[in-house]
């Protein structure tokens, strides 16, 4: 009974995010970035001719990632403004009011909409992240170490930040919602930016900053270890110990205890939004 | 009062179990009790911060019973059918819905509603809408049933239209299938007919009455009370949170009125007059209320020793009093006592 309410509404999100605009303009958002990146890599390639092949996986490691960030920001706002909306604003047009008399409960009606939107926004970061990857393996020749981690763990931001997305969505109206869960987004890519620069200048409580920020709201360090798996070994080894991190390069990979911290951040946020829910008068 | 009898005929398979032990028996029992009612809800309370909504509501709505709840804008009608589906949650009351409690979704699996305020995913079509809502009530319904779910509100030949194209009468038509898809046996419509014309209220009419052929329990909330008169067999009268009055139509209008016109009346004439029931005059004009148990000879003797009297007679009018005018009745006398 559960499991066929959070199936149908799972469903019923996939089929309305394909039939809603946002789907399409998403679209052409991510082929404009694509293309902008095919052409931006290979006259890359051709300005800099004569690359030799590790120059060039460096390059391309590094390009890589700057494009990966573009592309996790439209997964992230895009599935963090999508979640915001069809929550709030079917509680706020009535939409909910039928369904919600139906026999079900209304965590599994919450769950089936963050079921259908975890598929949405993962299956988006596969299908463009796999293009990405193609485009620079096409120009440059340089295929990423762990493409398939990278993507489980971009795919988990999105997660993280739809989560977050609903949570809102269930106490502030909907176009608030995205906003803010974009602008906690934002605020803790710069926390996390913030922290590097304490880490580099040794101070501790600045540094401190970026862990705080990356355990509150796990969506910046799932991009540093995306971009750790990204990234070609060896251009971690020519970089050395000089620059340490910058915004787009990470040195090490996510421990075990941070995924499962980031596994428990969701199950709690969702939780949350399920007992928020539970209790609000429709 | 209704609710009690209601109350315990629910409780009895619970207490029933543990005595008689057996399945068998316990089954044998709970198939001669009479079906509980469709609605029956208890003390209903719910404050919004300082404001309360709804304050110690109790009703029934009988199987296959035509209901109607009225009631002044702001009487709490829509919050008390809220609670009824547990879309509010009510600050003290119960609520059993075809005989189980209120707060379990199972409770709702026969029950179809049309919400006052109506939308429907507009990226949908309208089979797709019914199609959705058949699975949710997870109701095995074919899909000629469905066809035929719109056909009977009159949008068959819409039923591959996306529902963001829908007029709002439309959409409300289309709340109605949804409502009736998963073969309720409760619906509850919170004013079903706001965004109808004349033709669409007439089939909305027509609707009701086939469903109280057909035996399933209405609750229906309307201003439109001439509507709520053909319709329904009991009504609900809510005022300020509150039960004002309930009872059936021939409770509540029982009395009659008849009104004269006469003159030359004298002293005995007036004191006949006023035998007959409670009389007001206004001038030539002379209005008697009759008590409920009124026969047949009643009028014609009133009449007759009019005439005997001497009493010259102009125009003698029986009338009933509408609903309509006892409502008004119902809301001064409730609001006289509040200001005093």
């Amino acid at each position: 009974m559960i499991l066929r309410t959070v199936l149908t509404i799972a469903a019923l999100t996939l089929h309305e995010a394909g039939r809603r605009r946002v789907l399409r303009s998403l679209a052409v958002l991510t082929v404009a970035l694509l293309a902008l990146s095919a052409w931006g890599f290979s006259r890359l390639n051709a300005e800099f001719g004569g690359l030799t092949s590790g120059e060039a996986r460096v390059a391309g490691s590094t390009v890589l990632n700057l494009v990966m960030f573009g592309l996790s920001l439209i997964a992230a706002l895009g599935t963090a403004l999508l979640a915001g909306p069809t929550m709030a604003g079917e509680l706020e047009s009535g939409i909910a009011l039928a369904v919600m008399t139906r026999p079900v409960r209304r965590a599994a009606v919450l769950v089936g909409k963050w079921l259908g939107l975890v598929i949405f926004g993962s299956g988006f970061v596969a299908v463009t992240g796999v293009a990405q990857f193609v485009i620079v393996r096409a120009t440059f020749g340089y295929w990423p170490p762990h493409p398939v981690t990278g993507l489980v763990l971009l795919a988990l931001q999105t997660t993280v930040l739809l989560t977050l997305g609903l949570l809102l969505s269930t106490a502030i109206s909907p176009m608030a919602s995205g906003i803010v869960a974009v602008g906690l987004f934002g605020a803790t890519w710069i926390a996390g930016v913030v922290g590097l620069i304490g880490e580099a200048l040794d101070n501790d409580s600045v540094a401190q900053v970026g862990t705080v920020s990356r355990m509150v709201l796990p969506t910046d360090g799932l991009w540093r270890g995306a971009m750790n798996a990204f990234q070609d070994p060896a251009l971690l080894l020519q970089v050395g110990t000089g620059i340490e991190e910058s915004p787009f390069l990470s040195m090490s990979p996510l421990t075990a205890t941070y995924l499962a911290w980031t596994a428990l951040w969701i199950v709690l946020v969702l939780g949350l939004a399920g007992l928020a829910f539970q209790r609000r008068d429709l | 009062m209704e609710p009690v009898t209601a109350g315990s005929a629910a409780a009895g398979p619970a207490t029933a179990g543990p005595v008689v032990g057996s399945l068998d028996a316990a089954a044998r029992l709970l198939a001669a009790l009479p079906p509980a009612p469709a609605v029956w809800c208890s003390g209903l309370h719910k404050r919004y911060r300082r404001q309360t909504a709804v304050d110690g509501v109790s009703f029934t709505v009988g199987r296959g019973e035509v209901v109607g709840l009225l009631g002044p804008n702001g009487a709490g009608k829509t919050t008390v059918i809220k609670i009824l589906l547990g879309l509010v949650r009510p600050d003290a009351g119960e609520v059993l819905l075809l005989g189980r409690p209120g707060a379990e979704p199972g409770a709702r699996a026969r029950v179809g509603y049309l919400p006052e305020l109506f939308r429907y995913q507009p990226w949908l079509t309208a089979t797709e809408v019914l199609n959705l809502h058949v699975r949710l009530a997870g109701a095995a319904i074919p899909t000629e049933e469905r066809r035929e779910c719109l056909a009977l509100v009159g949008l068959a030949e819409r039923a591959g239209d996306r529902v963001g194209g829908f007029s709002k009468g439309m959409q409300q038509r289309l709340g109605l299938a949804v409502a009736l898809v998963a073969r309720p046996e409760l619906v509850i419509l919170d004013e079903p007919t706001s965004a109808l014309d004349p033709l669409g209220r007439a089939d909305v009419r027509d609707l009701l009455l086939s469903l109280k052929e057909r035996g399933v329990a209405v609750l229906l909330n309307s201003h439109l009370i001439g509507e709520v008169e053909r319709v329904c067999d009991r009504v609900v009268i809510l005022d300020r949170g509150k039960v004002t009055a309930s009872g059936t139509l021939a409770e509540l209008l029982g009395r009659r009125e008849l009104r004269l016109r006469l003159d030359r009346v004298g002293a005995e004439a007036e004191a006949r007059l006023a035998a007959a029931g409670h009389l007001t005059r206004t001038g030539n004009s002379f209005t008697v209320t009759l008590p409920a148990d009124l026969d047949d000879s009643t009028v014609p003797g009133l009449v007759a020793d009019l005439v005997a009297l001497g009493v010259r007679i102009h125009a003698v009018e029986p009338s009933r009093i509408s609903l309509e005018e006892r409502l008004l009745d119902i809301l001064r006398a409730g609001s006289g006592e509040g200001q005093r």
